[in-house]
């Protein structure tokens, strides 16, 4: 199978720090990959260097895109090439309605798909069409409707920034819902993740601790070694004190 | 006359009122093209040689059901136009107001707009102001208001300028408030070229748990200029206020913003909050990452940022 990520040989160095050290890892078309490590991995650094974030750009080695050099692209040449990235922290718009916000992005900008992707992470549409994507929604809701803007795009890759973060059971479980969802229709999810609960949703995982893939494989393994190893474990990202 | 009515409305993409039951009136430069009353709200309009003095006035305890229109304008590409109204709702009347001001054709045009405004005891009152102007940046504006809100009073004026250039605009309002009124004064401006646009606005809390906010949002680019000095006083107990004002320059564009918060009881609050700054990096990469570029991101942020609803508003 041909993957539709495939990174090589990824380094990045930020404010004399190596941050990404010499990283190859491959996603394949249509699953679902987390990668899994200790906060100050890497692991939305890896993200924000597939998204092409300002800043994230400056990187030794390659990123391919369904075999294509991503290094001169920026943000809005990889999303049209089907890549996009739901964040830990939703941005708030004020004065810009939910209903514009979900269709920003999307092929086909009528409400009726605004209103199916609202429907698709547990919002009700009457509800949030004409509400701005302000302060006055929570984190949580913020995230879902990030995924209902994510849903329209119709995207080939999905990248999520902790999913999981500042929200409540029920959104988690509207969020993996259209997390499925996306699988379902074609999309290939990469959960950046510290949480077992969100590992548990993937099918292939990486580990990852200071800046490098420790162990690659299927999930129960991953999460085996993540919860023996990496938990317990106190050496504060520096594998090389910390022993494997 | 009736052909200039229309062509009045057609700037704004919209046709004169024809139910009875709306209260309209029309001005072109000075001259009074329409004027259609309903039970309860009085207008006395003189044309002058270079404007129209105007007072109307609302009768204490009617409730209009309807907001009146009212359209300003000068076709022309030159001239001037001056209005003075004095603007007086009885107590416990309620009205609301939709202003469009159309200067599509401006080379050199000023309009000026001087107000006195007074609200009887629990009147009502919402004035929302929208101006078109054309693409020459040709238009001087200068709207002078003043208001006063008697006891239990509620006043919002929303000035709204949003497509063509601004030209030259200085907004001078200053609102009086009695006790447990309540006042919201919003501007909302683009401009562009070499565009000026002052606001000075000032209000203060003058009885006991008086409200009060003002906010202003702008947004400016090209060589535009934006100076926003707005002020508002506590003076008496439970008296509560915000100033806000967010600002977002591009290109050359220049910005200032002075909020004064002056509070004289010690169980008075009044807050403050100024953003001036470029677009924020985390809107733009959010919406990118969705597939706009650059360009249709900054002005998707601009746009609801210029929203009615920003700020609360509906």
């Amino acid at each position: 199978m041909d993957s539709i990520i495939a990174v090589r040989d990824l380094t990045l160095n930020l404010g004399g720090d190596r941050i990404l050290d010499d990283m190859t890892l491959d996603l394949w078309p249509g699953h679902v990959h987390a990668v899994v490590g200790p906060n100050g991995a890497g692991k939305s650094t890896l993200a924000s260097c597939i998204m092409g974030l300002p800043g994230y750009r400056g990187y030794e080695g390659r990123i391919l895109f369904e075999g294509r050099d991503m290094a001169d692209m920026g943000v809005d040449e990889r999303a049209h090439l089907g890549i996009t990235m739901a964040w830990q922290e939703p941005a708030r718009f004020e004065g810009l309605s939910v209903r514009k916000f979900v269709l920003c992005g999307s092929p086909r900008d009528d409400e009726e798909t605004a209103a199916e992707a609202l429907e698709l992470v547990g919002l009700s549409p009457d509800t949030y069409l004409e509400r701005a994507v302000d302060d006055t929604l929570s984190g949580g809701e913020r995230k879902r409707i990030e995924l209902a803007s994510i849903l329209t795009m119709q995207p080939k890759l999905v990248m999520m920034d902790e999913p999981d973060s500042g929200i409540d059971v029920e959104a988690l479980r509207r969020i993996f819902e259209a997390m499925r969802e996306l699988r379902a229709k074609g999309a290939t999810v990469l959960l950046i993740t510290h949480s077992v609960t969100v590992l548990e949703q993937a099918d292939h995982a990486f580990l990852m601790c200071c800046g490098r893939i420790l162990e690659k494989g299927e999930t129960e393994e991953i999460k085996k070694f993540f919860g023996e190893k990496c938990l317990p474990c106190d050496h504060q990202n520096r594998p090389e004190e910390g022993g494997r | 006359m009736t052909d200039l009515v229309e062509k009045m409305y057609a700037t704004l993409g919209e046709t004169c009122a024809t139910d009875p039951g709306v209260a309209h009136i029309e001005i072109h430069g000075n001259e009074v093209l329409g004027l259609q009353l309903v039970p309860g709200l009085n207008v006395v309009a003189d044309e002058r040689e270079d404007g129209v003095d105007a007072r109307v006035v609302l009768d204490a305890g009617v409730a209009l059901e309807n907001p009146v229109r009212i359209c300003f304008g000068l076709l022309p590409e030159r001239g001037v136009q001056r209005i003075n109204m004095e603007i007086d709702l009885g107590e416990d009347s309620r009205m609301a107001v939709v202003s469009s001001c159309t200067f599509p054709n401006a080379i050199d045009v000023l309009h000026t707009m001087d107000a006195d405004i007074t609200l009887g005891r629990n009147a009502e009152y919402a004035y929302l102001e929208r101006h078109v102007h054309g693409s020459a940046g040709g238009v001087e504006v200068v709207p002078d208001a003043r208001v006063r809100l008697e006891e239990g009073a509620r006043f919002r004026t929303d000035f709204e300028l949003l497509e063509g250039r601004a030209g030259s605009i200085a907004i001078d309002y200053e609102a009086v408030c009695m006790a447990r009124s309540v006042l919201e004064m919003s501007a909302r401006i683009s401009g562009s070229g070499n565009d000026s646009i002052k606001i000075h606005e000032k209000a203060t809390l003058v009885g006991e748990r008086a409200r009060g906010v003002l906010t202003t949002s702008i947004a400016v680019r090209d060589q535009a200029a934006a100076e926003v000095k707005n002020t508002l006083r506590a003076e008496a107990a439970y008296a509560r206020g915000h100033v806000d004002c967010k600002e977002i320059i591009r290109d050359h564009g220049r910005a200032m913003a002075v909020p004064i918060v002056e509070v004289l009881h010690p169980r008075a609050h009044v807050t403050h909050e100024a953003a001036i700054g470029s677009v924020d990096a985390k809107q733009l990469q959010t919406l990118m990452a969705h597939g706009l570029s650059e360009d249709r991101a900054t002005d998707l942020i601009i746009e609801g940022l210029l929203s009615p609803s920003y700020g609360g508003r509906d």
